[in-house]
């Protein structure tokens, strides 16, 4: 026919229309409710030393103190960490480790060569050493902080794959943690605003 | 600026990141909408941590001052 769509209403009537649409959609838009997510933190924990052990769990009761949520993979070295007969007894490793500092601070030219960090027992001497300045700074021990983290609800994936591997079961487990693949821990970091291979 | 009488102090001094920060936490959530919470610290860290801290939680860092190392912070909660 021709017509313009313009045409066919009185222009007051089309601005009163385009206006109650306007202020309808706001309105909707405004009573839908805020969903306001929250942060997630996802990490990887590949390994079983005590040093290395520590990062993740400062991370995760730092994150849970800031009200996210936090998941680790726990996974080939990392399983020590879940392992009911190991996590207390985590160990420093001397050996190739350069920025290793002398016993005795008063004589920082003394370095520990390779040849004596190799030395039966010195591994026991480093972790005994990285034991007491945690100690002496009252930085809470690595139980601790796990125990922190179980709390807060932080959720502890046990690598299946490394179980099946090195010969571990559930039951050999500290309690709490889930078994599962990499499948699981991919779908939940999936989601994180945080993710870290430690 | 005059500071708010605190409804409750934590002393963290002498501790390192993260147990200030946790046990800040922890005493915020036994408070209430509104009170003031005074806490002192004297982890390196502790300014920006607990700025971050405010930013992340929604609580108000009311003040946060340092003397010869040793860090003040008043937080007032806000849920």
């Amino acid at each position: 026919m021709g017509v313009d769509e313009q045409t066919l209403l009185d222009p007051k009537l089309q601005e009163y229309i385009d206006r109650k649409i306007k202020d309808g959609v706001a309105e909707a838009l405004a009573s839908q409710p805020k969903e306001e997510k929250t942060p997630r933190l996802a990490m990887v924990a590949s390994k079983g030393t005590l040093d290395m052990a520590y990062p993740p769990f400062i991370l995760a009761t730092t994150a849970v103190s800031l009200g996210w949520e936090v998941g680790i993979f726990f996974t080939f070295y990392g399983l020590d960490i879940l392992h009911k007969d190991r996590y207390k007894s985590l160990k420093v490793g001397p050996i190739g480790n350069p920025a290793m500092p002398p016993p005795i601070p008063a004589l920082p030219f003394l370095k520990v060569p390779n040849l004596i960090s190799a030395l039966p027992g010195m591994t026991a001497v480093a972790t005994a050493m990285m034991k007491s300045w945690i100690a002496k700074a009252k930085i809470p021990t690595l139980p601790e902080m796990m125990e922190i983290s179980m709390e807060s609800d932080v959720r502890m994936f046990a690598c299946g794959t490394t179980m099946g591997m090195m010969g571990v079961v559930e039951e050999d487990l500290i309690e709490g943690c889930e078994v599962c693949g990499a499948t699981t821990f991919l779908d939940y970091a999936s989601s994180a605003n945080v993710s870290m291979f430690i | 600026m005059e500071l708010p009488v605190a409804d409750q102090e934590l002393d963290c001094q002498g501790l390192l990141c993260p147990v200030p920060i946790i046990r800040t936490s922890k005493t915020v959530k036994q408070m209430e909408v509104g009170q003031v919470l005074k806490m002192v610290a004297t982890d390196p860290g502790s300014m920006p941590d607990m700025e971050a801290w405010a930013r992340q939680t929604g609580h108000e860092l009311l003040s946060a001052s340092e003397e010869e190392k040793v860090y003040t912070f008043y937080i007032r909660l806000t849920k």
